[in-house]
């Protein structure tokens, strides 16, 4: 497959800070490549050098298979974490105003239908609810009919409701054969959307795959866990993750886990069983949650 | 309720001392109007206001008027613009120590009094006549108000805008578009041109409507000595905000910029007689040359020649404030 946007060795420095430490990566066409990682990894920068916002402090960024430049960011559609629109407008009046940036654009009524925004084209866009809002967002960074889309933290701050409303719509994108670069702290998200993902901390890639490859890899069963207080004090014969104020084993054999707790008179109330997700291999790789 | 009130009452008061360019602000704007106005009317008002044709310096003895208490003795270099002064009561006699004559207009009444007094001290003096309604305040203030609307809603309009733009995310939004920076600004320059010019015109001409305000020039050239001035103005709040993202240190800029030329660029009183240090300020300031082109055009009915000296300036200044603004213009609200 041919690598649509590629970055190499990427740093990016504020004064003492190394907010990204040389990350390098490639994303195929029409793949969904997911970010992850907890507030100040550095998703948001490294995703910013990429859309051309700021530059990097060392390495290199290239779209298209060229180095970035200014024509081909005129095939990128960017949403950011947190912005404003002009005040005043309206829906329909903002999309308006995008449209007048670009020399080329998906057509209007297309891109209303897709992005959901027909009930509401009439209403200041200060109006909107979350849901809504966001939607707008995407519509403009879909505008231009981009083959590539940046979306950073599409979802954070909706209800549960209007983030799966929201996964349509970037699965809607992803069948249209756009390639998309998601940045989340949500693992369910990247899970939902991604087939590649890479895991930031410290400004530093820490691992990288498709959600499935990364969960085999690094896990073998399930994982048990239990409230942190049931087994305070207690020797157990097996290795322990503190996750928050619980425990978790990972295991294959269950009832022998359980057996051995019976046994040491662990509490047995509260005990969970479940299928390792990506937030347990963010624990596990950089042993603290991903939203904390 | 008592406790509740003392919480919000202290919490308010740190934020008040912790904000420290409003802080310093609100002690020193105090302090500089009170230096100001002292320095400018330090000698308290005068009574009468002659004007003085030649080099009173170059006289061992003066006449014995100029001795006088209370007058206050403000030199001209051409005849001519002192006897329009005169004309239009803004002085209220004329001397041409050279010649020893005097001008005075008969429809004056302090013209009448500082007349008899100069008689009195000086009778060799000879007795010219001009003629001329006085001009009425409204008359002579009109063009100021307009200037100053100018101004606040060039400065304000333009910087506040585009700070607040770049606090909240928009300008970067923007940044992520093909939309370049000079496209962006020159939209925002024409929409704050269209909108002011607009409100002045109305300003204007709606006062020349009603309260038949004084036009003696041409209309276009006052529409187009506004354009100049306004377009000055945009460009000092394009280089004030080019850069800042907060809307507290740009309200200081602001205010910084604006107070001064409410007082001095002669939008409600005229400078005339005050120091010369307080002149050569004035004279740097964008709305003093917007105000006086306009008032000459309206009440001296000046030509654009007659007033290109201060649309020179202008255009000067917008040049100077344009080129800043471009060399600091940044997009982003996050400059770390």
């Amino acid at each position: 497959m041919t690598d649509l946007l590629s970055v190499h060795n990427l740093v990016k420095r504020y004064k003492q800070l190394t907010a990204v430490d040389g990350v390098s990566f490639s994303v195929a066409k029409g793949q969904c490549f997911g970010l992850l990682g907890p507030n100040g990894a550095g998703k948001t920068t490294t995703i910013e050098m990429m859309e051309g916002i700021s530059k990097p402090t060392s390495g290199e960024v290239r779209l298209f298979g060229e180095p970035a430049s200014r024509k081909a960011f005129e095939r990128v559609g960017i949403q950011f974490q947190n912005t404003a629109l002009q005040d005043y407008l309206t829906v329909a009046e903002t999309l308006a105003l995008f449209a007048a940036f670009y020399t080329k654009t998906i057509d209007r009524e297309e891109l209303i239908g897709l992005c959901s925004l027909g009930d509401f084209l009439n209403r200041d866009a200060r109006k909107l609810s979350g849901g809504q809002r966001q939607r707008l967002l995407l519509a403009l960074a879909l505008i231009n009919d981009p083959d590539l889309v940046f979306l950073d933290e599409p979802t954070t701050g909706l209800d549960p409701q209007s983030r799966r409303n929201f996964w349509e719509l970037v699965q809607a994108i992803k069948h249209r054969g756009k390639t998309i670069v998601l940045t989340t702290h949500y693992m369910d998200e990247a899970e939902t959307l991604c087939d590649d993902i890479a895991i930031m901390d410290q400004g530093r890639i820490v691992e990288r795959g498709s959600p499935a490859q990364l969960l085999e890899r690094h896990f073998d069963g399930v994982m048990v866990n239990l409230p942190a207080t049931a087994v305070e004090g207690k020797v157990l014969p097996f290795e322990m993750l503190a996750n928050r104020d619980r425990v978790e084993i990972q295991t294959t054999a269950v009832d022998a886990i359980v057996r051995q707790l019976a046994e040491a008179q662990v509490p047995l109330t509260g005990l969970q069983v479940k299928s390792p997700n990506l937030e347990d291999l963010f624990l596990k790789l950089t042993g603290h949650a991903l939203r904390a | 309720m008592m406790s509740r009130l003392l919480a919000v009452f202290n919490a308010r008061n740190k934020e008040f001392w912790r904000d420290r360019s409003s802080l310093a602000w609100n002690f020193a704007f105090p302090f500089l109007l009170v230096f100001g106005f002292y320095f400018i009317f330090g000698q308290g008002m005068p009574m009468f206001k002659v004007g003085v044709i030649g080099e009173q310096d170059a006289y061992i003895s003066r006449p014995a008027f100029m001795q006088l208490s209370h007058i206050q003795f403000v030199p001209y270099d051409e005849l001519e613009t002192a006897l329009n002064r005169a004309r239009r009561h803004q002085i209220d006699l004329v001397l041409d120590l050279d010649r020893q004559l005097y001008w005075v207009n008969e429809e004056s009444r302090n013209g009448y009094v500082a007349e008899r007094l100069l008689v009195n001290a000086d009778p060799d003096f000879n007795r010219r006549v001009v003629q001329g309604e006085p001009i009425r305040y409204v008359d002579w203030v009109l063009p100021g108000i307009i200037g100053m609307n100018i101004m606040f809603s060039s400065l304000f309009g333009v910087g506040y805008a585009i700070v607040r733009y770049r606090k909240n995310g928009v300008l970067k939004r923007l940044k992520a578009t093909p939309l370049s920076a000079f496209e962006f600004v020159s939209a925002q320059i024409l929409s704050r041109l269209l909108t002011v010019m607009l409100v002045a015109s109305i300003i204007y001409f709606g006062s020349h409507w009603a309260l038949s305000t004084l036009m003696l020039g041409n209309p276009f050239s006052l529409l187009l000595t506004l354009f100049v001035g306004a377009l000055a103005m945009i460009s000092l709040g394009l280089a004030v905000a080019s850069r800042s993202r907060s809307e507290e240190l740009t309200g200081g800029l602001m205010n910084m910029a604006t107070w001064p030329m409410m007082g001095l660029s002669q939008v409600w009183f005229s400078l005339e007689g005050a120091p010369p240090t307080v002149q050569s300020i004035a004279n740097a300031l964008p709305l003093t040359h917007l105000v006086s082109a306009a008032r000459e055009i309206t009440t001296e009915g000046a030509t654009l020649m007659q007033v290109s000296d201060h649309l020179l300036v202008l255009a000067g200044m917008t040049a100077l404030f344009l080129t800043i603004a471009a060399l600091l213009f940044n997009w982003d609200s996050d400059h770390r």
